[in-house]
């Protein structure tokens, strides 16, 4: 390139050339800072307005009342009680310094307390608020309140307890609450709800089946707050909508009833209104106490629960199976009679049937016997002879549409439904033929029968009514139609009678019903539970309370007009006419007569040791002694 | 420039129009930082308002001078500062901490402040020295790049990256405009770009952050990020007409910081919304360009390069605040000239425009010999 001689004129002309460069440049930034502040202020100014308004307004989740669970007249079963609590919440917490004992002892808690929340805070996520009492007296909520300030981490608030009336006996029905666990929060899209302190949720049993309906929507009280999180106003609040109530077609007088009248055995009792379908009790016992349950309960007394062989946390009615035993009677004889045989026929029982080379027994020697004495007296043999004369594949359909292995759709997570066997179901499930032998058990609801409790009592409902009684337990449900069953009248009329008979003069002679104008009738059941294995079976000699039969009774009334049905099972808790049928007997009788009732279960507490709650507290005692815990607070205590 | 017969001489021959528009910046500034302070006058708009007229004063004063005085004094305001910013080193040095300042009795002195037009006339003397022919000589060039560096090396290592920018702009700005060969901009942009990388490497921890969350707002958004995060918030949120006087909500609830400093744009959009911006930003385009003319109209060359620096001075103030405070450019500490509360940037600013209307006064009179 020839070098240019630059003069001033060209240094003047290189001026204004970059001047304009430099005019462009600076008005060309100044077009991008225009076109940013646009861009901010109207395209993204909705999302900024959002962000903006988040930042501002914070809510602080007011948590609506749960929904109250009432029965069929209106009478509480889960309600609200106000309460103080006491919670920590482990982010505010000075790391430094270990409250946990302070806090212990002003709040009078033991070390079962102090072991779960030490394991509470160990697994907690930081924000999450351990709780770490609920149902907390005023003086120890003020004993907290004052010391606040030493407390870094501790919060006392006043909120609501969920409060069972019905105690344990409604345990095992209304399952309970509690926080919500990591799990629980993460399903649930991180609902901040979930994280505020004494916020329950349904952990089981209606509590978690109904949750929808109990939770309501919580509220908030919206405040605007710096940034530094103080809070400047408060704006207006975000009224909570309290959970909905929740009306269940449960007596719970009777439940209670039923339940306590159970004693100290192991047992599941529902008793539905056969007009209906309505489930009027369904306790099983032993159970839970929910209102523990809430407060998140301690490693001692889940312990204890789960070693306890009367199972008190399994849900018996709908989730335990048992032979039904003799039970399975009434709905056998209508399948023979459908299938021909006559009524009249006589079978003669020498105590023994004889199928190839093995023998079946029945409980004693009957001698000859028509379907009538054989249903009243449950003679095996008569069954025996005539189910195999019949065929499995004639009796399985009458006892199903009888209720026995039906799915009903009961607002319970885990329910079981049983086994009716027949030849099809053989051959899928163990791949092997039918045979004689089965067709024996199952005609005394042995061998593969399993059923549920409430299956139990929907069959009694139907023997009733003939009709197909279907159970409901919310009342928000519509009745289901009841359609007829396959049964002719003059064969229902004949069953019906020999149920009859069963009370009145045969196997459940003894518990007949104590008001003379009401007749029930019934049908007992003794299941054998100690061929489950040749080893328990060599042990039977030692019978101990786990070898023995379970206790079976059905029962409906009255037998002219039925109304009411019921079906027992007590575990373990021998011949069926024994245990089974007086239990019946006194819950049905509440129905009618609640004083004649009460005397009677009155008495029968007192022979076993007093009322349910002492009964209980004892249990715990001995069991705490026995494994060398020291003795409840006296607050604590039922 | 107002004619009229009961304003005396002196008075009239002010330009008035560039008066009004500093009072108006400054008085919509005043009404910010009132806003900023949660609707009170203490305690930031009455300080700068008062701050604000001595510096005015200062630059009507100075506009008497004659752009002889300005050239005479080029050099030795530029060897004090030197002096002044070495001094503040050596404090630093054995205060053990950043030292930004020098403490004279009441009077903080920033002399990194002091630098900004103090380069501007120092490049301004020192092309005007050079002779036409000389200006793509290798001599018209080093003794311009010691110039720039020296300082802006000691302002950077105090550490102040945005004033180290804005001076280091102001001066190749007016190298540019000097005529030198366009390569000697080029290069150093391309090795700028290429030596990037390292000088990231090299800054400070805090610094190097505000570039990683300028690159990367979203990855800490309660950590380096939250400036700009919560400037945009308050911008964006702003709308077209703003939420209304003392209705900011980000900064009235401290979730936008420094927004009474560096953040003091975001405080005023987030309130007066894309007008007030857009009004502002023209407002500041035309006292630049009031700068620009004054320099294409200067019949000097002194006069010529030394007002477009100093207008480039007031330019990179205003356009580094802007695309800070937007998410356009990492956070580097500049403030909003005449808005953002804080002496210095006010007298910087002043101090420019008492120059660029000295330099006006001489076209008027035509004193100045071309």
């Amino acid at each position: 390139m020839k070098p240019i001689r630059i003069t001033n004129t060209h240094q003047s002309i290189t001026f204004s050339r970059r001047m304009l460069v430099l005019g462009g440049a600076q008005a060309a930034v100044g077009g991008l800072l225009i076109g940013r502040l646009g861009w901010l202020a109207i395209a993204e100014n909705e999302k900024y307005q959002l962000l903006s308004e988040s930042n501002r307004v914070q809510l602080i989740p007011v948590p609506p009342r749960r929904g109250w669970m009432i029965d069929r007249y209106g009478k509480p079963i889960a309600i609200n009680k106000a309460s103080f609590r006491v919670d920590i919440i482990p982010q505010q917490m000075d790391k430094s310094r270990d409250i946990v004992p302070q806090v212990a002892q002003l709040l009078d808690l033991d070390s079962d307390d102090v072991d779960r929340i030490r394991r509470d805070l160990a697994q907690s996520r930081g924000f999450q608020p351990v709780s770490v009492a609920d149902n907390v007296p005023y003086e120890q909520y003020a004993a907290i309140t004052v010391r606040l300030p030493e407390l870094p981490g501790v919060a006392a608030s006043q909120g609501f307890t969920r409060f069972y009336p019905g105690g344990s006996t409604v345990g095992q029905l209304v399952g309970y609450v509690g926080a919500a666990s990591a799990e629980e929060y993460e399903k649930e899209g991180k609902n901040p709800l979930l994280l505020v302190p004494g916020v329950k949720i349904g952990k089981e049993g209606l509590e978690k089946t109904l949750e929808p309906i109990l939770r309501g929507q919580p509220g908030g009280q919206r405040v605007e707050v710096t940034a530094r999180g103080k809070i400047v106003k408060e704006l207006d609040p975000k009224p909570d909508i309290s959970g909905g109530t929740v009306q269940l077609t449960i007596d719970s007088d009777l439940h209670q009833y039923a339940a306590r009248r159970i004693g100290d055995q192991s047992a599941a009792v529902v008793v539905i209104d056969v007009t209906t379908g309505d489930i009027l009790a369904m306790p099983s016992m032993p159970s839970f106490d929910p209102n523990d349950f809430s407060d998140g309960i301690s490693q001692a007394e889940w312990k204890m629960m789960s070693q306890d062989d009367h199972l008190p946390l399994v849900d018996k009615v709908l989730e335990s199976l048992y032979p039904s035993g003799s039970t399975i009677k009434p709905s056998m004889a209508l399948a023979l009679l459908n299938a021909g045989i006559d009524r009249k026929q006589i079978v003669n029982c020498t105590g023994a049937f004889q199928l190839g080379n093995h023998t079946f027994h029945c409980d004693r020697r009957h001698g000859p016997l028509d379907m009538d004495g054989a249903v009243v007296h449950s003679c095996d043999v008569y069954f025996y002879t005539m189910c195999l004369r019949v065929g499995a594949d004639k009796l399985a359909p009458m006892v199903r549409s009888m209720g026995f292995g039906e799915k009903f759709d009961l607002p319970f997570d885990n329910q079981r439904y049983g086994t009716i066997p027949d030849p099809n179901w053989m051959m899928r499930k163990y791949h092997r033929q039918w045979q004689g032998y089965d067709t024996v058990n199952m005609s005394i609801g042995q061998g593969m029968v399993l059923i549920n409790p409430l299956q139990l009592a929907v069959m009694a409902s139907r023997l009733a009514t003939g009709k197909r009684v279907v159970p409901r337990l919310l009342k928000s449900k519509p009745v289901i139609p009841q359609t007829e069953l396959a049964v002719g009248q003059d064969h229902l009329d004949f069953i019906r009678k020999a149920m009859w008979g069963v009370v009145d003069h045969g196997t459940a002679a003894a518990a007949k019903f104590p008001i003379p104008t009401i007749q029930m009738a019934g049908k007992t059941g003794t299941a054998q539970t100690h061929n489950l294995s040749a080893g328990e079976r060599g042990n039977y000699t030692a019978a101990n309370w786990k070898l023995r039969d379970h206790s079976l009774f059905m029962a409906f009334l009255p037998f002219d007009n039925p109304r009411y049905a019921c079906g027992t099972i007590v575990e373990h808790g021998g011949f069926g006419a024994a245990v089974a049928a007086p239990l019946v007997r006194d819950t049905l009788t509440f129905l009618y007569d609640k004083q004649k009732a009460m005397d009677a279960l009155n008495a029968f507490e007192q022979s076993i040791g007093g009322p349910l709650d002492e009964r209980i507290a004892r249990k715990t005692a001995a069991w705490r002694q026995a494994n060398g815990l020291p003795p409840l607070p006296p607050n604590k205590q039922a | 420039m107002i004619t009229s017969a009961i304003i005396p001489k002196p008075l009239a021959r002010l330009p008035w129009r560039l008066i009004f528009l500093v009072a108006a910046i400054a008085m919509f500034g005043l009404v910010v930082l009132y806003s900023a302070a949660g609707g009170s006058a203490e305690p930031w708009a009455v300080k700068q308002g008062i701050v604000f007229l001595f510096f005015l004063g200062v630059a009507i004063g100075m506009s008497w001078m004659s752009e002889g005085t300005i050239k005479s004094i080029a050099f030795p305001l530029y060897g004090i500062t030197m002096v002044l910013l070495i001094g503040v080193e050596a404090l630093g040095f054995v205060s053990k901490g950043a030292q930004r300042w020098l403490e004279l009795g009441p009077v903080k002195l920033q002399p990194s402040e002091f630098m900004k037009p103090a380069i501007v006339l120092t490049m301004a003397r020192f092309y005007e020295l050079v002779p036409a022919g000389e200006i793509r000589k290798w001599r018209a060039i080093w003794p311009a790049f010691v110039l720039l560096g020296v300082p802006a090396l000691l302002i950077l290592v105090q550490p102040d990256l945005g004033t180290c920018i804005v001076v280091v702009l102001c001066g190749i700005t007016v190298m540019f405009l000097a005529g030198l060969p366009i390569w000697i901009f080029l290069v150093p942009a391309a090795a700028v770009a290429g030596a990037a990388p390292i000088v990231y490497h090299l800054m400070h921890g805090y610094q190097r952050k505000r570039i990683d969350t300028f690159l990367n707002p979203d990855s800490d958004p309660l950590g380096a990020g939250y400036h700009i995060a919560q400037s945009k918030i308050a911008i964006g949120s702003g709308g077209i007409w703003g939420k209304g006087f003392l209705h900011g909500s980000q900064s009235h609830l401290d979730y936008l910081p420094e927004g009474h400093t560096d953040f003091v744009f975001a405080t005023m959009a987030e309130e007066w919304g894309l007008v007030g911006g857009v009004l502002l930003i023209l407002a500041f385009a035309m006292v630049i360009r009031w700068g620009m003319k004054v320099s294409i109209n200067s019949r000097s060359r002194f006069g010529q390069l030394a007002a477009a620096g100093l207008s480039a001075t007031i330019f990179f103030y205003v356009a580094i605040n802007l695309m800070m405070v937007m998410g356009l450019a990492p956070v580097v500490g500049v403030p909003l000239p005449l808005v953002s509360f804080g002496g210095s940037a006010v007298m910087t600013v002043m101090l420019c425009l008492g120059l660029l209307m000295a330099l006006e006064r001489q076209q008027r009179s035509g004193s100045s010999l071309a």
